[in-house]
């Protein structure tokens, strides 16, 4: 059985103790196995929701609980379970890692939930409590196999109830009564932060947007290249340099630098400092925490001032320089560039 | 006939895949599996009982699912990376980096290898497709403002990234063994000649001697086939595991 924390053990114990007037160590021992039931004792069904989650198909795991609700944001019961964002998510918290069933799943959020344990030992059986259990918070599943039965407050109260209670002198057999066993304030042991958000399931919703896009990438990409044939030139030859000699277009605009300034400047400075270290540094030097764009003119220009600057200088490096990296018209002289001189024409 | 075709088909179906052995492949909740029926549990089980789960979470903000918010360019940049590494270990089967058969091997591929040509050019324009894609991508964060915190290191390792794809591309560059290729990645590596201090260093470093030879053929490709996709990978799972823990995408706006 998953461990119970030793506070809600001893909340519980309280309660009862009180119901049963009986001194409470003696119930918490009895609660945690360490005393026989004062009682006759009465089978004890393990329920098997609490016991191994992943036992057998109709069972369900108790992460499940997170992901069960209907896709669109219900306050109530959505609150606990979207996980809150940074650190350490509930969503990976509860449902990734809780896969080895040592977290208890988040509980829904009402104020309250009063776990009812039936007298009958039948009350405490793994499909039975969570009809029982005066609030159900879930709503109902909607694939209605009949395997979620409301899990999580069951499975609760299966916890809970797992010891029949002593039925009370006077009570005819087979009657069943209800009694108030304890009240569980419904909190999640984990901390919650975050508001909720609105999300939505990543199968289908994420899913199938990424696969059209997959798709028609890969479309894209095998009908461009039955048509455009990639360049193949002469081969190497270390004694004939051809005129112009080109970068790869990603370096152009640095090639188009490089003619403009020294070397040193140019081909280092440049790239290395301001390219790498300095767009590495960007979030760490923009200490606006704004993502509003009217609050961040001032970023905004600047990168696109950069980019648009890189672009001309690549697409002038691509275009505009022919012999000698000399300034050249397309329409005029020609591309001089290999990757597309085959498939652009200006005449 | 034709609808006894159809019912036989059905049946088949039933029975592969309420087979043992599709029961031990499919987790449960996979949409594959006998009796499936769409439910939001199911619809969690898709992702969280598959290997789908160390890339996605269950649930996603809704504005992220978007094509309007991510314009898909990050996952894009890499579907285009699997893609180039699918026709690239297809192109590996060709080709030989020596001085004396790079060249004919390449041009044998458009020639005497079935679908080569289509191959080629497929990895070519897909790697330039990659660099415009991962740039886009890094325009696209900078403009939501996405780099912001939590998510400041997570651009660090994306302009890693950028530079690692700059790389893989450059040095695929060289291995067609022609004029283009050869002296493209002359003037690319005179270029890493004016690091100051130590330039000729690297660049010696980088060709594997003073100028482009046969040795840089044999560098460049064990750096384009083996060590750049090995250490992009691996920044890469770092990118993908920090969207998740910084809260999975950003925004709305
Ligand atoms: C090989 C290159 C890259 C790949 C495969 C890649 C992949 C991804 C993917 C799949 C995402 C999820 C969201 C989306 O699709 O937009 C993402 C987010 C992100 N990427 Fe990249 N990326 C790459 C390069 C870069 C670069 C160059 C940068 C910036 C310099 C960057 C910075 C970021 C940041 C900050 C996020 C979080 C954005 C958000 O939360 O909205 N990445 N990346």
């Amino acid at each position: 059985m998953a461990e119970i924390p030793e506070s809600l053990l001893r909340r519980s114990a309280e309660a009862k103790a009180k119901a049963l007037g009986l001194p409470v160590e003696q119930v918490l021992a009895e609660m945690k196995g360490e005393a026989p039931p004062t009682p006759p004792p009465a089978p004890e069904p393990e329920p098997a929701s609490a016991a191994d989650p992943e036992a057998e198909e109709p069972t369900v795991p108790e992460e499940v609980v997170a992901a069960e609700e209907p896709e669109s944001i219900e306050a109530g019961s959505e609150t606990v379970v979207s996980p809150p964002e940074g650190g350490s998510t509930a969503e990976e918290g509860s449902t990734a890692e809780g896969g080895e069933g040592a977290v208890p799943a988040p509980e829904p959020e009402k104020e309250m939930v009063a776990v009812a344990a039936g007298e009958a030992p039948a009350a405490s059986l793994p499909e039975a409590p969570a009809p029982e259990a005066p609030s159900a918070p879930n709503p109902p599943d909607a694939s209605g196999n009949g395997s979620g039965n409301g899990s999580g407050n069951g499975r609760k109260a299966a916890l809970v109830a797992t010891r029949p209670v002593v039925p009370a002198a006077g009570t005819p057999e087979g009657v069943r009564t209800q009694r108030l066993l304890t009240v569980v304030k419904a909190r999640a042991i984990q901390q919650v932060k975050t508001e909720p958000t609105d999300k939505v399931n990543t199968w289908p919703h994420l899913m199938l947007a990424e696969f059209s896009a997959l798709l028609a990438v890969t479309g894209v990409l095998v009908i461009l290249s039955i048509i455009l044939q990639a360049p193949l030139l002469d081969p190497a030859n270390f004694n004939a340099t051809p005129n112009p000699s080109k970068a790869p277009w990603y370096f152009l605009g640095l090639q188009e630098l490089l003619s403009y300034f020294d070397p040193q400047i140019a081909g280092v400075t440049v790239p290395t400092i301001v390219g790498l270290l300095g767009f590495m540094a960007i979030p760490y030097v923009d200490r606006n925490p704004s993502t509003k764009p009217s609050d961040r003119k001032f970023a905004i220009m600047l990168y696109t001032l950069f980019m648009a600057g890189s672009a001309t200088l690549t697409i002038f490096g691509v275009l505009f320089r022919g012999r000698g990296f000399n300034f050249a018209y397309p329409w005029q002289d020609g591309v001089f560039f290999d990757d597309i001189k085959d498939w652009v024409h200006f005449e | 006939m034709l609808e006894k075709l159809k019912t036989r088909a059905r049946e088949m179906n039933e029975r592969l895949r309420g087979s043992q052995l599709a029961e031990s492949i499919l987790r449960p909740g996979s949409p594959f599996k006998k009796g499936y029926s769409d439910s939001p549990r199911n619809r969690s089980y898709v992702v969280m009982n598959n290997v789908l789960y160390h890339l996605h979470p269950v649930k996603v903000k809704r504005h992220g699912v978007r094509l309007s918010y991510t314009l898909c360019l990050g996952g894009l940049s890499f579907f285009l990376f699997i893609l180039l590494t699918i026709t690239g270990i297809f192109l590996m089967f060709y080709y030989t980096p020596t001085g004396e058969l790079a060249y004919s091997d390449t041009a044998a591929l458009s020639t005497s290898v079935a679908f080569g040509s289509l191959t080629r050019n497929m990895h070519r324009w897909g790697a330039h497709f990659m660099v415009l894609t991962v740039f886009l991508h890094m325009s696209r964060v900078f403009y939501h403002g996405a780099y912001k915190p939590p998510r400041e290191f997570n651009w660090v390792v994306g302009v890693i990234l950028l530079l690692l794809t700059l790389l893989l591309s450059f040095s695929g560059y060289l291995l067609p063994w022609d004029q283009l290729a050869l002296w493209a990645v002359t003037v690319g590596t005179n270029m890493a000649g004016f690091v100051p201090v130590m330039g000729d260093q690297v660049k010696f470093l980088l060709l594997a001697g003073v100028e482009v030879s046969a040795a840089t053929l044999l560098r460049f490709y064990v750096l384009h086939v083996l060590f750049f996709p090995f250490v992009i990978v691996i920044f890469m799972a770092v990118h993908f595991w920090r969207v998740r823990k910084d809260g999975g995408i950003s925004g709305p706006l």
